[in-house]
């Protein structure tokens, strides 16, 4: 379950403008999504949606407002206690961020192997996933060897290879075909229909077209009344 | 599936790649070899401190002027009377008249070398060692007793001062290892930042996928630590042989050389090998306090 409550996020002055306070970049949200539901996060470039998703997975934390995920809140959580909040988390990220000095393989391990599963299980776990998404010939090449899409799949193949209780994913068929997305929203879907909570940002209206699903919209920091980017846009 | 490591071999950081990493066991070397330096010029400094101390501290000279004329209560001269005296005595062992030419080669560096020739009344020098735990004060009355004006005067006084000196020089070289130490700990954590900046990109993507900030300080530490005992290790062993080099020097000063060790004291052999364990230390320490605190700035 994510529910947000009145949350506000203001980035800290960058120390220009005589350190005036920097502009809200969101303002006043307030939503709720059951456990497995599915989300999709639409709305213009500037509108917020990167923000939020970093308040999801934890990336930053609210200026004001309450956030709860998966049955927690993170404000006041010890820093352990937010580092393991976060390995129930899978983010697929807008630039990827794989490491380039890792292979694929273990590019895809890491969130296994930082939660300390066994070896024989990372195999087995990570082998079956490169299946799915296509790249288990391309197990022990590095980032910089693989072509834009391929690395966008390592990326998700990293996020969902724990089966996490949430993901989050930003702009995750951007640099994909269209079979390529197809079978990314089918390992998705596949994933909700198992139980995970699922928030997808997107400028792609055709797919949130092609994939129905309950809307959050953002414009200028705030969530507007599903419908009207999209009646819109 | 080929090209993957197990866990415990996967760097995750990148941590075995950077220039930065190179420099820091270059300057640990650098200050494990003043360390060493250090102890050695220490050690050497209270071992000879010990020698010239029991020598000094223990030697009694006792003067008995107008040797020749008869001692109090008659019978026989004055020194020998004094010598009397001074075999009987519990506290005194090895007690010896120095011989006319024996005590002109102790004045010779005053009065020149023909002191027979100056008619100075010179005293007759009796050498013995003290080994009473106290001051022979009482020696020294019981000998005016029988030939008056007897001095006796131990070295105790020069031992003091020597001990004086090799106390400061200890205090001198504690402090020189302590200022070595904040350095290589400030060694560290510059390589530590310079580390954490190069690889900043990495350090937050392990950190958003949830890791500790135990399991991103560890990694940092223990590359540390073994770059930093490598380090050590490396700057005790290029001070060995300026080491055995001050022995070698020092030898005459201290008394019987030691059977093994090559002329260096067995402390010493002992010391070396903590230099290592104590760059490990502080590179681990320094390392685990730069990065959690690195990490802190992140959410």
């Amino acid at each position: 379950m994510v529910r947000f409550d009145d949350v506000w996020l203001t980035y800290p002055a960058a120390g220009g403008r005589g350190g005036a306070a920097a502009p809200d970049v969101l303002r006043e949200v307030s939503f709720e999504i059951p456990e497995g539901g599915f989300r999709w996060v639409i709305g213009p470039s500037g509108a917020g949606k990167t923000s939020l998703l970093k308040l999801i997975y934890l990336a930053l934390l609210p200026s004001r407002g309450r956030i709860d995920l998966l049955g927690v809140s993170p404000a006041g959580l010890a820093r352990r206690d937010l580092a393991l909040l976060r390995r129930r988390i899978g983010v697929v990220y807008q630039d990827f961020r794989l490491l380039r000095h890792l292979s694929a393989f273990d590019n895809v391990a890491l969130p296994m192997r930082l939660a300390r599963r066994n070896e024989a299980q990372v195999a087995a776990d990570v082998g079956e996933i490169l299946r799915w998404v296509g790249l288990s010939e391309k197990a022990g090449s590095r980032p910089d060897e693989l072509a834009g899409g391929e690395q966008q799949r390592i990326a998700i193949a990293r996020a969902v290879v724990s089966r996490p209780k949430l993901l989050v994913a930003d702009e995750p068929t951007g640099n994909l075909d269209e079979e390529q997305a197809a079978r990314l929203m089918m390992l998705i879907t596949a994933l909700n229909r198992l139980g995970t909570t699922v928030l997808v940002a997107t400028h792609n209206l055709a797919l949130v077209g092609r994939y129905p699903a309950p809307r959050l919209e953002l414009a200028a920091g705030r969530l507007v009344p599903a419908g009207r980017l999209v009646a819109h846009g | 599936m080929a090209n993957f490591l197990p866990a415990r071999r996967v760097d995750h950081l990148g941590l075995r790649a950077g220039l930065a990493d190179l420099l820091l066991p270059v300057l640990v070397a650098a200050m494990s070899f003043l360390a060493a330096l250090t102890l050695g010029g220490t050690m050497a400094a209270a071992m000879l401190a010990a020698a010239w101390q029991g020598d000094a501290g223990s030697a009694l000279t006792i003067q008995v002027p107008a040797p020749e004329d008869a001692a109090a209560g008659g019978g026989t001269s004055r020194v020998e009377a004094v010598l009397a005296a001074v075999a009987r005595a519990p506290d005194v062992a090895d007690a010896q008249l120095l011989s006319g030419a024996e005590v002109d080669r102790l004045l010779a560096p005053w009065l020149g070398a023909d002191v027979s020739q100056l008619g100075l009344a010179v005293p007759a020098v009796i050498s013995a060692s003290w080994t009473g735990a106290g001051d022979p004060g009482g020696l020294a009355s019981a000998l005016a007793l029988r030939a008056p004006g007897t001095l006796v005067s131990t070295g105790a006084s020069w031992a003091a001062r020597v001990s004086a000196l090799a106390r400061s020089l200890q205090a001198c070289a504690a402090a020189v290892l302590l200022v070595v130490a904040a350095v290589a700990a400030a060694v560290v954590a510059v390589a530590t930042r310079a580390g954490l900046a190069q690889r900043r990109e990495a350090i937050e993507i392990v950190h958003g996928l949830g890791a500790l900030d135990a399991d991103i300080a560890d990694r940092f530490a223990a590359r540390s630590l073994s770059l930093a005992a490598a380090g050590a290790a490396a700057g005790a062993l290029l001070a060995l042989p300026a080491l055995f080099w001050l022995a070698s020097l020092a030898a005459p000063f201290a008394g019987p050389a030691p059977g093994a060790g090559g002329g260096l004291p067995a402390s010493l052999w002992m010391a070396l090998p903590a230099l290592p364990l104590a760059a490990a230390g502080i590179g681990w320490s320094t390392a685990q306090v730069t990065v959690r605190g690195w990490l802190r700035r992140l959410a």
